[in-house]
């Protein structure tokens, strides 16, 4: 039996889970809300992401044990790693989706799968098909307040996806550099003729979006370890969750990525779905969604002009 | 004789109200035109009758038969064509292949929909079909002078010809009325006089016209009667001479006197 | 080495199936359909499950697979309909991944052992390869034929219609909707057959082989040889097989990691969007009710083309 303490302890591990898939989905949908695609690698930037936090991290710590240069050393592997992902996301950006601005919709996505495959493939030949954990940065003994287990490394997740928010919130409401990409996905040749560099403004957007990503890789590596197809189902799921709140809007996807990674983790016991199929209920939700309210829940109605 | 009515026709997005309470009348063998500033809501209600998109509330009669809320594809299959504000040509098609899809309803069966043994036929005997089709397409090519063009992409066309195929494709289903939406947009003089000469003959075969459009001249000339929207409300219907004087109608076009 | 390459025949021949039901989805209707694995999936355990546990024929379970697949796609195709391109990508995507993730989850060792295929008498083992590609590429022939005179008859012109522009297809009178369903469920049987095959092929149903990698797979093969051009989705499926045997072909499957093949179909997709979009051998080249004569034809063929693909 199934007691309301465990269903709040679910609660508690949906929310975590919420927030890596949030920040994760904020990259989907700042991209789709430009360029109107979907792109494919953006979970494979995730995985590259987590690795490169990984070994920047262990580099930095070395043989060291002392606990304020362990966690200082896990925040400078998670900047430098954003820093790498951005220019990873940036260079794919010119590489593989710029000349494909002006042709037919299918080619972007589909060089977008073939990027996703060469980044998952090729990591899984440099780094091998062994899974690797992550280490925490402080003791990880969990917390007990309340009859709930809470560990500090919840506690991080949480703390940096809402600093992570707030700050990109901020950023795209209040400079001009978000007032420029929010009237670039409003209408490009527009905004184009108002003086604004679009294609500086492409290019940030897949910078953030990659940082992003790439902290929520390294956040999504305390719970899942690090591999190289880590980031084919996490970024399939936070997709889920940008369609779920709405696709090209910022609080839809947090709301999305939140109400995703709580409907995960109640959903199975709930629904008395066994584990295994655990994935299966985000797919679920997926096609309920899009058939019941195609525009997510945030999202705003766009209907082709005839 | 009214071939098509709208009673009451009401397409609200939002908020907004596109289309409000319009009753719309198109008189059989006739061109009727529909004119309005920018914004009135033409292509709205255009879309309401062609089965686009579902009126908030009111009927669509057609041929005495209630149309409303009917897919466009079936709408289309009772008679109904029509052309779009933006063109939409299949592009990577030929011209004449563009115009055989136009000839799509008028061949076999639906496959899909009862009548199988004929899309079985239909199946065995493409090339047969094909070339029955390509020669019914290449006629209507010919009323349009685009003969000499029918092997080119279509959006290798001018823009001039890309607008007459348009017509020349919503033409081949053999419709009882035809739509047009701003047939002449961004027509050089020589070709709007051409585009008028063929809504004329369009006429002459007994196809009633419903023609959206800002060229005045072309409205005036051509038109037999015509309804005037602004702000998604139908202010005035009548003969040309009637809309040239009626001071509604220059207030929506030209605003009250004394707002400046 | 001749071993190998009969295997790459093989392969080829099930994949094209594959490729050749992906094309009708992708290439026809311009539905960008992620979920073949899936009904490969299916396809396979029709068969494994009639052949081994109900102790049919395979040529019972040949039908049979087909149909399962089809009514799985049509199921999938009524409601992912209203979804447009990248929406269902991903909602396909999804689908996939769930008939995958229940294969798993109810049958996690797969089937072993099913019983061969029998032709008067005669038994298709792996052993002979010869028949065996015999067998695949008749299929792939009667496949080829029944999808090429689909495409060049009035159901492929809608199909085409629908892929070019929607609302021009409802406003000429095409039932999108019953177009998009059709050609899903099309394409999903076909799939199902390909499964089939593979089955009597290996003789055995994994669960965990129908990855979203196997309907990547696929697409790069409709996109690498020229999509809505089924001679190209053939040349598609023999050269991703032919990368992916490449290693054991020339005996260096220890010195080339696994994962190069699937790189290199990453590769195939980015570099073929950017540089050649049409694919090899380009679109279609079937003029509807073309009244030229047969030599004329060929005469034109031979000349460059013109304006083509501008």
């Amino acid at each position: 039996m199934t007691t309301l303490i465990q269903y709040l302890q679910y609660l508690l591990n949906g929310i975590t889970l919420g927030a890596i898939y949030a920040l994760i989905a904020l990259g989907y949908t700042m991209v789709y809300g430009i360029l109107k695609f979907i792109n494919f690698a953006h979970g494979d930037i995730l995985m590259v992401g987590a690795y490169a936090g990984l070994f920047i991290f262990t580099f930095l710590l070395g043989e060291s044990t002392n606990a304020a240069w362990m966690l200082i050393a896990f925040f400078i592997a998670m900047l430098l790693s954003m820093a790498f992902c951005a220019l990873l996301g940036m260079f794919i950006e010119r590489v593989a989706y710029k000349p494909l601005r002006n042709a037919n919709r299918l080619a972007p996505l589909l060089s977008a799968i073939g990027v996703s495959f060469i980044l998952s493939n090729g990591a899984a030949w440099l780094f091998g098909a062994q899974s690797r954990r992550f280490p925490y940065p402080f003791d990880d003994t969990p917390i007990s307040i309340a009859g709930l287990a809470i560990t500090p490394h919840q506690i991080l997740t949480v703390l940096v996806s809402v600093i992570m928010m707030v700050v990109l919130t901020v950023f795209v409401n209040k400079t001009r550099m978000g007032k420029a990409m929010r009237a670039t996905s409003l209408d490009q040749s527009t905004s184009e003729l108002m003086g604004i560099d679009v294609n500086k403004v492409i290019s940030l957007t897949f910078a953030i979006g990659s940082a992003l990503a790439a902290v929520g890789g390294i956040l999504a590596a305390f719970d899942f370890r690090v591999y190289a197809s880590m980031g084919t189902m996490t970024g399939l799921k936070a997709f889920v969750a940008a369609v779920i709140g709405g696709i090209g809007n910022i609080q839809g996807a947090m709301l999305g990525g939140l109400l995703l990674g709580i409907l995960e983790s109640i959903g199975a016991p709930l629904f008395g779905i066994p584990s295994a199929l655990r994935d299966t209920i985000a797919f679920a939700a997926l096609i309920i969604i899009l058939l019941v309210k195609p525009d997510g829940i945030l999202g705003k109605n766009e209907r082709e002009k005839v | 004789m009214r071939i098509l009515e709208t009673q009451e026709v009401t397409r609200a997005f939002g908020g907004v109200v596109a289309v409000n309470q319009v009753n719309f009348n198109v008189e059989k063998g006739l061109v009727n035109g529909l004119i309005g500033p920018n914004g009135a809501g033409k292509t709205t209600l255009f879309n309401q009758i062609t089965g686009m998109d579902v009126p908030t509330s009111g009927k669509i009669m057609f041929d005495g038969k209630d149309i409303t809320g009917l897919p466009a594809w079936k709408i289309s299959r009772l008679g109904i064509a029509r052309t779009f504000q933006n063109i939409r040509l299949y592009n990577d098609l030929t011209v004449v292949e563009n115009v055989m899809m136009g000839l799509h309803s008028k061949v076999g069966a639906d496959p899909f929909h009862g009548r199988f043994i004929q899309a079985v036929k239909s199946y065995f005997q493409a090339g047969k079909e094909n070339r029955e089709l390509y020669v019914r397409a290449l006629e209507w090519l010919d009323f349009f002078d685009l003969s000499h063009l029918k092997d080119e992409y279509a959006r290798n066309l001018p823009y001039g010809n890309q607008r007459e195929l348009e017509i020349a494709r919503a033409l081949a289903a053999d419709p009882k009325i035809l739509f047009l939406d701003e047939p002449a947009a961004g027509m050089n003089p020589a070709e709007t006089a051409h585009l008028m000469k063929i809504i004329e003959m369009i006429r002459d075969k007994g196809i009633t016209v419903v023609l959206i459009e800002h060229d005045m001249k072309l409205v005036m000339n051509i038109c037999d009667n015509i309804t005037v929207l602004s702000f998604g409300q139908k202010i005035a219907e009548g003969t040309p001479e009637e809309i040239r004087s009626n001071p509604l109608v220059i207030e929506a076009y030209l605003g009250k006197e004394d707002e400046e | 080495m001749l071993n190998f390459f009969q295997l790459i025949i093989i392969y080829a021949g099930i994949y094209a199936l594959m490729a050749i039901g992906q094309n009708c989805i992708t290439g026809n209707t311009g539905m960008l359909s992620l979920c073949h694995a899936g009904f490969f999936c299916i396809g396979s355990y029709a068969t494994g499950i009639i052949c081994k546990t109900l102790g049919l024929s395979f040529w019972f379970s040949l039908p049979v697979a087909a149909l399962c697949s089809a009514a799985v796609g049509f199921l999938i195709g009524v409601p992912t309909l209203r979804l447009k391109g990248d929406y269902l990508c991903i909602a396909t995507l999804g689908l996939g991944e769930i008939i995958r993730n229940i294969a798993t989850n109810v049958n996690p060792v797969g089937m072993m052992a099913i019983p061969r295929a029998e032709l008067f008498g005669y038994q298709f083992s792996s052993r002979n390869k010869i028949t065996f590609i015999i067998l695949v590429w008749c299929f792939v022939l009667i496949a080829y034929f029944l999808f090429r005179q689909l495409a060049h008859s009035r159901i492929g012109r809608a199909m085409i219609a629908v892929r070019e522009d929607e609302v021009a297809a409802q406003s000429n009178g095409i039932n999108v909707a019953k177009y998009k369903i059709g050609s899903f469920t099309l394409g999903a049987a076909i799939g199902g057959t390909a499964g089939c095959f593979a089955t009597a092929y290996t003789l055995t149903v994994q669960p965990g082989s129908y990855t979203f990698m196997v309907s990547v797979m696929v697409l790069c093969m409709v996109v690498l040889g020229g999509m809505g051009n089924l001679k190209g989705v053939i040349l598609g499926a023999f050269i991703i097989e032919f990368i992916q045997y490449f290693p054991q072909l020339v005996g260096l499957s220890s010195v080339i990691p696994a994962q190069a093949s699937q790189i290199i179909y990453g590769l195939v997709l980015v570099i073929m969007m950017i540089c050649r979009p049409q694919g090899i051998l380009g679109r279609d080249n079937y003029r509807y009710g073309d009244p030229r004569s047969l030599r004329e034809k060929i005469r034109d063929s031979f000349k460059r083309p013109s304006k083509k693909e501008a």
